[in-house]
C-alpha cells in the first residue's frame, strides 16, 4: 500500500496548454478555437487508448483471458523506447524497440505463464496477472530506478502546424492521431480480410472449430498475445514522449482501457475504437468544460475544484450510463 | 472439519500471543504489525463474504476501505478544527468518538456498495471485475481532486479517536479494540454463513438455476451480500485510518483492492477464518522480505504466481483439506 | 377435473433469427393428470420449457398459472407461485450435501430467506420438511453425501426431492428418468403415479415405456409445433404422429 498515485497528464496538461495560448487569440473565436484544440486532444488521447484497448479486447475475445499485466507491457514499451532513444538518438529506432521489446516480453510471458491461465477461472487470471504487475513494476524500478526517464519527441515533429480556421496544433499530437487511426484501419483490415484474421475470428466464435480446421491454436494464441503486447508497447512509447516514462505509468491507462472495452463491448475491435474515442473526448472535454460551466454560478476557486472533481468522475459516469442501457456494452454480444 | 477448527483456534491464539509478548518485552513495533494484520484480516473477511460465499470477484473493494478511512478522516478533521461537516440538510458536527465514526463508516460504505453493486451486478464475469475496478478508481481520482480534504496529500489526524474507558494511543489498547472487533465480525460472518441467507448465497455461487428453481432471485442475494461485504471492509478502513492517524487517496488505490484479494486467496477462498491467515502471512512476508530487499514486491509477485498456478485453496486448503459442507 | 387448468399455455411462439423454435403452442395441465410432452430431439422441447418457466421471453402468446397471467414474471417469481421443476441437466449445488440441497428447497418454501443469524441446518422445521422429501424419493440414506459424489440417477431423484419441498401446485419435469436404469425408472414411475394426486405433472420424457404407462394425455411436439394432443391410445393411432415421429420407432 505504498504506491504513488499516478496522474495521467504529467508534463503537459490541457489546462496548462490552454493558459499558454490565451494571449494569441482575441474575442469569441478564441473559445471556439480552444474547444477545437481540446477536441483534438481528446481524439489523440482516445486513439492512444485504442491501442491499449485493442490488445486487451482481442486477448479476451480470442482466449477468454483478462490480462491486468497489459499495462506492464505498455510500460515496458516506453522504457525500451527511452533506453534506445538515449543510446541511438533516433526516435524511429526507439519506436521499433518499443514494438519489439513489448512483443518479446509478451511472447515470453504467454509461453511461460499466461498459457496456463486460459482454462482457469477469472479470479486466477486476475491474481496471476496482478502478480506479474508486481514483478514487472518492481523489476523495472530495480533496473531503471524510481526517477522518471525522458523520451523526447524528435525535432521534425516538434512545434505546431497550422490548421484551418487559424488553429495552431501540436504536430506531434496530430501525428499520434494519424498513426492511431492508421493502425485502427490496418487492424480492421487484418481481422476482416486476411487468413490470420479469419482464424482469429474463428477462434473467437468457436475454439473447437479452429482446432478442427487444423490451425495450430497455441501458435495463434501466442501471435494474438504478441500483437496486443506490441500495440501496448507502441502506445507506451508514443505517450511516453508527451508525459514521462516511469514505473506504474501503465496502470491508469490500463484501467481506462478497461472502461473503454466495457463501454465498447468485450471482444469487439469496433467497440474498442468507438469506446476509446468516447472516453478520450469525455475525459479531456470534461476537464476543460466542467470548471468553466461551474464558474457560471460558483466563485472561481470552488468552480475549479468542483469541476475538476466531477471531471475526474465523468468517464465512470459515462460507463455507468452505458451499462444501464446496454449491460454488455455498445457492441457486445446479445 | 476438526482440523479447520484447530487451525482457527491456533490462529486466534497466535494473533493474541504475538502482541502480548511484544507488549511485555516492550516492542511496540510488533504490536503495530499485529494490529495491521488484524485490520487487513477484517478487510479481507469483508471481501470474502462477496468473493468466497457469493462468487463475486470484486476488484474494487478499495472503494469501501477508502470510504471507511475518509469517514474517519473527515469526521475527526472537523472535530479537530471545530467546524461542522455540513449544515444542510441537517447539521452534522465532526466527531472524535470511535464508535460513532465506525457507525458512519459502516453506513457510508454500505450505501456505496449498494449503489455500485446495483449497477455492477447487472453484469457478470469479466465485466463485473472490470466495472468494480473502474468504480474503485473513480473514488481514487475523486479523492485526489477533492482539495477540501487534502487532495493528493491526504489528511493527517493528530490524535487517535476516543473509545470510552480506554487510552487508544497506547498500542496494546488499540490492538485490543481491533482484536475484539475482529472477533465479533468473525462470529457474525460465521453465523451468517450458516444461516438461510448464507446457504442460499453459497448455493447461488454454485448454481444460479438451483436458486431460481426454489423461488429466489440471485441478483437480490448478491446485492445484499455485496452490501454487507462493503460495510465490513469499510469498517476495516476506519480502523486502518485510525491506526495510522492519516488518510490519503492511496487507500482507494487499486493496489489495495489487489492486496485485499491476496489476503483472501492466501488464506483460502470461502473459509471464514481464511483472510486472517492470509493477512497474517502477508504482513509476515512484507516484514521479512521487505527487510531483505527494497524490491520485495518481486518476491511477493513470484510467490503469488506460484500459489495461483500450483496450489488450490490457500493456507486453509493446505492444512485443513477440501472444505466439507457443514452440517 | 372439469374446472380450469392449473397451467395454460396459449399461442406461445419464439424464434431465433429466422429459426422458429416454437410456433403457436397450446398446452393445458389439469389437476390430477400427468400430461406428457414428447418429440424428437431438436423439436423445441427445451425452448418451450424455458418459455413456460421464465428462462426465455416469448415473442407471442401467454402463460397462465393458477388463473393468473405470468408471462412477464421471472423464473423465481413463477416458482414462488407454485411451479416446481426439475432440470434435464441436473442443476444442484454440487458442493453441498444431499440434505443441504433439499434444505434449500425448504428455505425457499418458507420464504424467510433474509434470515442472517439462525443456523439453517439446525432448524427443525426446515430439516423435517427436507427429510420428508428425501424419504419420499428414497434418498434418505444419502443425506450426508456430497452431491457431486452422487450418480446421475440419484441426482435426478434429488431434483425431484427439492421440488417436493416446495409443495408446488404443478410440476414440470424435464426427463426425470434419464440415467436411472430399469430399477430406478420403475420406482420413479410408481412414485410419479402417486404424485399426480398431489399436483399435476407436465412430463418431458424420452422413456416411452414410462410415458405410455403414466400419461393421462400426451402432446407431440415436432419442429416447434404441437401436431397432436390426446390420450395414449389416440396418440398411438394418430397417423400424423406415426409418420412424423413414432413411425421411426418400432417399440410401438
Amino acid at each position: 500500500m505504498h504506491m504513488h498515485p499516478n496522474v495521467i497528464y504529467k508534463k503537459e496538461t490541457p489546462i496548462l496548454l490552454m493558459k499558454s495560448r490565451v494571449g494569441k487569440f482575441k474575442g469569441k473565436s478564441m473559445s471556439a478555437i480552444l474547444f477545437i484544440e481540446q477536441m483534438l486532444n481528446g481524439l489523440q488521447f482516445g486513439v492512444m487508448l485504442f491501442l491499449m484497448a485493442a490488445g486487451l479486447t482481442l486477448v479476451f475475445g480470442v482466449m477468454g483471458l483478462i490480462n491486468l499485466a497489459h499495462g506492464s507491457l505498455y510500460m515496458i514499451g516506453a522504457f525500451a523506447a527511452a533506453a534506445v532513444a538515449a543510446a541511438t538518438n533516433s526516435f524511429l529506432f526507439a519506436l521499433a524497440a518499443s514494438l519489439a521489446v513489448a512483443a518479446i516480453a509478451g511472447v515470453l510471458i504467454e509461453a511461460t505463464i499466461i498459457r496456463r491461465l486460459y482454462k482457469r477461472d477469472h479470479l486466477d487470471q486476475v491474481l496471476a496477472t496482478f502478480a506479474l504487475i508486481l514483478i514487472f513494476s518492481e523489476g523495472t524500478r530495480w533496473i531503471f530506478g524510481s526517477f522518471p526517464l525522458f523520451l523526447d519527441r524528435p525535432d521534425y515533429l516538434a512545434g505546431t502546424v497550422a490548421l484551418p480556421f487559424g488553429i495552431e496544433y501540436s504536430l506531434y499530437r496530430l501525428t499520434l492521431i494519424g498513426v492511431g487511426l492508421a493502425i485502427a484501419v490496418g487492424l480492421y483490415l487484418v481481422i476482416m480480410k486476411t487468413r490470420i484474421g479469419i482464424r482469429i475470428r474463428a477462434g473467437e466464435n468457436d475454439r473447437e472449430m479452429i482446432g478442427a480446421l487444423g490451425v495450430d491454436i497455441s501458435m495463434l494464441y501466442t501471435l494474438v498475445f504478441a500483437l496486443g503486447a506490441a500495440l501496448a508497447g507502441l502506445a507506451g512509447a508514443l505517450i511516453g514522449a508527451i508525459q514521462s516514462v516511469q514505473v506504474g505509468m501503465g496502470e491508469p491507462v490500463l484501467i481506462l482501457a478497461f472502461v473503454v472495452i466495457v463501454i465498447g463491448g468485450i471482444g469487439s475491435i469496433k467497440g474498442a475504437l468507438i469506446g476509446a474515442i468516447l472516453v478520450g473526448l469525455t475525459d479531456t472535454l470534461g476537464r476543460f468544460l466542467l470548471p468553466q460551466f461551474f464558474s457560471l454560478f460558483l466563485e472561481n476557486s470552488t468552480a475549479t475544484s468542483v469541476g475538476a472533481s466531477l471531471a475526474s468522475m465523468s468517464i465512470y459516469i459515462l460507463m455507468a450510463a452505458v451499462l444501464l442501457i446496454r449491460p454488455k456494452g455498445l457492441f457486445g454480444g446479445a | 472439519m476438526k482440523k479447520e477448527m484447530y487451525l482457527n483456534i491456533g490462529l486466534m491464539a497466535l494473533m493474541l500471543v504475538v502482541p502480548l509478548v511484544a507488549w511485555v518485552s516492550d516492542e511496540p513495533f510488533w504490536i503495530t504489525l499485529a494490529t495491521r494484520a488484524v485490520i487487513f484480516a477484517i478487510a479481507g473477511i469483508g471481501l470474502n463474504f462477496a468473493l468466497g460465499f457469493g462468487g463475486l470477484v470484486s476488484f474494487g473493494h478499495a472503494a469501501f476501505f477508502g470510504l471507511g478511512g475518509y469517514a474517519m478522516g473527515i469526521l475527526a478533521y472537523h472535530a479537530q478544527t471545530y467546524t461542522p461537516v455540513f449544515e444542510w440538510p441537517f447539521l452534522l458536527e465532526g466527531s472524535k468518538s470511535m464508535l460513532l465514526i465506525w457507525l458512519v463508516a459502516i453506513v457510508v460504505s454500505a450505501l456505496a456498495a449498494l449503489a455500485i453493486g446495483a449497477l455492477s451486478l447487472r453484469t457478470t464475469g469479466v465485466y463485473f471485475i472490470m466495472i468494480t475496478l473502474a468504480f474503485g478508481q473513480m473514488f481514487y481520482y475523486f479523492s485526489i481532486s477533492w482539495s477540501t480534504y487534502g487532495g493528493e496529500d491526504g489528511l493527517p489526524i493528530y490524535v487517535r479517536n476516543e473509545f470510552p474507558g480506554l487510552n487508544t494511543m497506547d498500542p496494546i489498547q488499540y490492538f485490543a479494540i481491533c482484536y475484539v472487533v475482529l472477533t465479533l465480525i468473525l462470529i457474525l460472518v460465521h453465523r451468517m454463513s450458516q444461516s438461510s441467507f448464507g446457504m442460499m448465497l453459497q448455493a447461488a455461487r454454485q448454481n444460479e438455476k438451483r436458486v431460481q428453481a426454489v423461488g429466489q432471485t440471485p441478483y437480490s442475494l448478491y446485492l445484499v451480500a455485496f452490501t454487507i461485504s462493503g460495510a465490513i471492509t469499510g469498517l476495516a478502513g476506519a480502523l486502518f485510518a485510525d491506526l495510522n492517524r492519516f488518510v490519503s487517496p492511496t487507500m482507494f488505490s487499486w493496489h489495495v483492492s489487489g492486496e485485499i484479494m491476496i489476503f483472501v486467496i492466501l488464506g483460502g477462498v470461502g473459509r471464514v477464518f481464511g483472510p486472517l491467515a492470509g493477512a497474517a502471512l502477508y504482513i509476515l512476508l512484507e516484514h521479512t522480505l521487505g527487510g531483505l530487499s527494497e524490491y520485495w514486491h518481486i518476491y511477493l509477485g513470484a510467490l503469488l504466481l506460484g500459489v495461483v498456478l500450483f496450489t488450490r485453496g490457500g493456507i486453509y486448503g493446505l492444512f485443513a483439506g477440501r472444505e466439507v459442507a457443514h452440517d | 377435473m372439469t374446472n380450469n387448468p392449473i397451467l395454460a399455455v396459449r399461442s406461445l411462439t419464439k424464434s431465433f433469427g429466422g429459426l422458429v423454435a416454437s410456433k403457436n403452442i397450446n398446452i393445458d395441465l389439469y389437476a390430477g393428470e400427468i400430461h406428457a410432452l414428447i418429440g424428437p430431439n431438436g423439436a423445441g422441447k427445451s425452448t418451450l420449457i424455458q418459455q413456460i418457466t421464465g428462462g426465455l421471453t416469448s415473442d407471442e402468446g401467454e402463460v397462465y398459472f393458477d388463473g393468473q397471467e405470468i408471462s412477464s414474471l421471472n423464473t423465481a417469481a413463477r416458482t414462488r407461485l407454485g411451479m416446481g421443476r426439475t432440470f434435464q441437466i441436473s442443476s444442484l449445488a454440487m458442493e453441498y450435501t444431499v440434505l443441504q440441497n433439499v434444505v434449500l428447497g425448504a428455505i425457499g418454501f418458507r420464504g424467510k430467506v433474509f434470515d442472517f443469524f439462525n443456523n439453517a441446518m439446525k432448524d427443525r422445521e426446515l430439516i423435517n420438511r427436507a427429510e420428508t422429501a428425501l424419504v419420499q424419493v428414497g434418498l434418505e440414506d444419502f443425506r450426508t453425501y456430497r452431491t457431486s459424489d452422487l450418480s446421475h440417477g440419484q441426482r435426478r431423484q434429488l431434483e425431484v426431492a427439492v421440488a417436493l419441498t416446495l409443495s408446488p401446485k404443478a410440476f414440470l419435469m424435464d426427463e426425470p428418468m434419464a440415467g436411472l436404469g430399469a430399477e430406478g425408472s420403475k420406482r420413479l414411475t410408481g412414485f410419479l403415479d402417486e404424485l399426480r394426486k398431489q399436483a399435476p405433472i407436465l412430463l418431458i420424457e424420452h422413456d416411452m415405456d414410462a410415458v405410455f404407462s403414466l400419461a393421462d394425455r400426451i402432446s407431440v411436439l415436432v419442429y416447434g409445433e404441437i401436431i397432436a394432443t390426446g390420450s395414449v391410445d389416440e396418440i398411438r393411432q394418430n397417423p400424423q404422429v406415426r409418420s412424423a415421429y413414432l413411425g421411426e420407432e418400432d417399440t410401438l
